[in-house]
């Protein structure tokens, strides 16, 4: 039987099965969800298509959300790409990502990552990586199945919902599955996977979920793309050998006290934070008159 | 623990998995608890979803979901022009629930046939939801398994000549609930199941002398995943 109910015993599986993580997260859901491996994969697959569908569509959009608040930014930073101080792989990440997170808010079609609100940050993260290293559909499945593993982990000893946690609980996470799914991509060992989930989710404890006029937008499609980046920085530390010193369960742990005390003002009901700001507040009454 | 294509998925349309795809997943299971068309649709939301629903979609996906819509229908955009259309009354309210969930809804609806129910369940993040009371009874569905609901009396033995119907059948139960509100009266029974559930298979937990009431709903999660 194949069980994990934390990120140790995740590694720990799969140190002693001498198999990737991806490939024990594959056997979990066999044999809790009776997919057989091929089923599994083309699931995946599909997945992966409606992502570079998103990709592609949110590189290009120049629609506006329905308030207004956002849509076009995506494609202003794309064009930008090649004069900024970051570089090159950073700026067409962020754009990515933002692009997803603007199509999400046209009402258009995404794959929740874990959540709607940060469904841009894995699959930008992801398609930079994999552009950069030539890697394979097969592989980038597989890298999936990792981001799967660490998502599923956070939401059974903590929280994947801004309601219940905060945006740590949504981009915190997304961030989490991006850094481990970069680092399967590239080979690393399980435990550079646990200290990327550790390094990517600790740098972003306590992250309120205050969207302006409670809509998925403000500040949600920028903060894609910033935590994209962010996700891509804390896979290189792990690639580079830098350890967390919190274990990524004790994060996880961190995060879901940090969450429960979190105020309800913050926690996705659009009445704190920047949504109580005074632009804020004026653009929500305009938008709601 | 939730499997993999519940934390990566599922393919929706935006914005928000908590507010809109649950929200739809949750007037789905309404919608199938119900039966039949629904014609009236009284909403209460509580929390962060009495504060943020237009701004989400909320109402547009809860009525699209009590039509039969799936998170990825692209008619979602436009599920309260529809419901207007086609005959289908709905109001919302806020309302403050103690101690629920933050995204919780009610759904009282009515049925083409006079036929009422009173829903209530959450999203629970990432597209999720719990169904935790029909009518008076509490309950806890996800709507990932096939559920065999059956009202029945309180009696000894009742439960025993369910699970004797789900064995012959070779359905084997996922999880089960049982409820009443008062002993010897009115109980409930929630089955869920890992084997898809058929008419016959209902009829005969309806022929059993203490049912008031049996009948099936069927997983309306993971779509995606039949083979």
């Amino acid at each position: 039987m194949t069980s994990f109910n934390s990120i140790a015993e995740l590694i720990q599986e799969a140190r002693e099965s001498a198999c990737s993580v991806s490939q024990v997260v594959i056997h979990w859901e066999m044999e809790n969800n009776q997919l057989s491996e091929g089923r599994q994969r083309e699931i995946m697959l599909k997945n992966w298509h409606v992502m570079e569908e998103a990709l592609e569509r949110g590189m290009k959009n120049t629609e506006k959300s329905l308030s207004g608040l956002t849509g076009g930014d995506a494609l202003k930073l794309y064009a930008y790409r090649q004069h900024g101080y970051t570089g090159e792989a950073v700026l067409s990440t962020a754009a990515s990502a933002m692009g997803v997170s603007e199509v999400n808010a046209v009402m258009g079609r995404i794959v929740a990552c874990p959540t709607a609100g940060s469904c841009g940050i894995v699959p930008a993260a992801l398609y930079a990586a994999a552009m950069q290293r030539g890697s394979r559909t097969e592989e980038i499945v597989d890298a999936l199945f990792t981001a799967a593993g660490i998502g599923m982990v956070v939401e059974a000893n903590a929280s994947i919902a801004g309601a219940y946690g905060g945006c740590q609980a949504e981009c915190g996470t997304a961030a989490g599955m991006a850094a481990a799914a970069l680092v399967q991509l590239a080979g690393g060992s399980p435990e550079m996977i646990g200290n990327a989930v550790a390094l990517a989710m600790k740098n972003l404890l306590g992250l309120a979920c205050d969207p302006v006029a409670g809509l998925v937008e403000v500040p949600c499609v920028k903060r894609n793309g910033f935590i994209a980046v962010h996700a891509m920085l804390a896979a290189d530390m792990a690639m580079a050998g830098v350890k967390s010193v919190i274990p990524a369960d004790e994060v996880i742990d961190a995060m879901d006290r940090i969450g429960r005390a979190m105020p309800s003002s913050i926690k996705e009901t659009a009445e704190g934070g920047l949504a109580a700001t005074k632009t804020g507040r004026e653009l929500a009454k305009k938008l709601f008159r | 623990m939730r499997g993999v294509f519940d934390i990566l998925g599922p393919i929706m349309i935006g914005p928000s998995s908590s507010h809109t795809a649950g929200a739809v997943r949750l007037g789905l299971m309404a919608g199938k608890l119900l039966g039949e068309r629904a014609v009236r649709a009284e909403i209460l939301l509580h929390g962060s979803f009495a504060q943020t629903y237009r701004g989400h979609g909320t109402d547009k996906a809860l009525i699209g979901g009590i039509m039969g819509f799936e998170p990825e229908d692209e008619r979602l955009r436009e599920a309260l022009e529809t419901a207007r259309q086609t005959g289908l009354a709905y109001s919302f309210q806020a309302v403050e629930i103690p101690g629920a969930h933050p995204n919780t809804a009610v759904l009282c609806l009515t049925g083409s046939s006079g036929r009422t129910i009173r829903v209530e369940g959450a999203s629970t993040g990432g597209g999720n939801i719990r169904i935790s009371r029909i009518g008076d009874f509490e309950v806890h569905l996800t709507g990932k398994y096939p559920a065999l609901v059956i009202v029945h009396r309180d009696r000894p033995g009742v439960v025993n000549k369910i699970t004797a119907i789900l064995a012959r059948y070779k359905i084997n139960i996922a999880y089960m609930k049982l409820s009443r509100r008062n002993r010897g009266q009115e109980a409930m029974m929630i089955i869920e199941t890992d084997d898809d559930l058929f008419s016959e298979l209902v009829e005969d937990c309806s022929a059993v002398p203490e049912s008031i009431k049996a009948f099936a709903i069927p997983a309306i999660r993971g779509k995606e995943q039949e083979a």
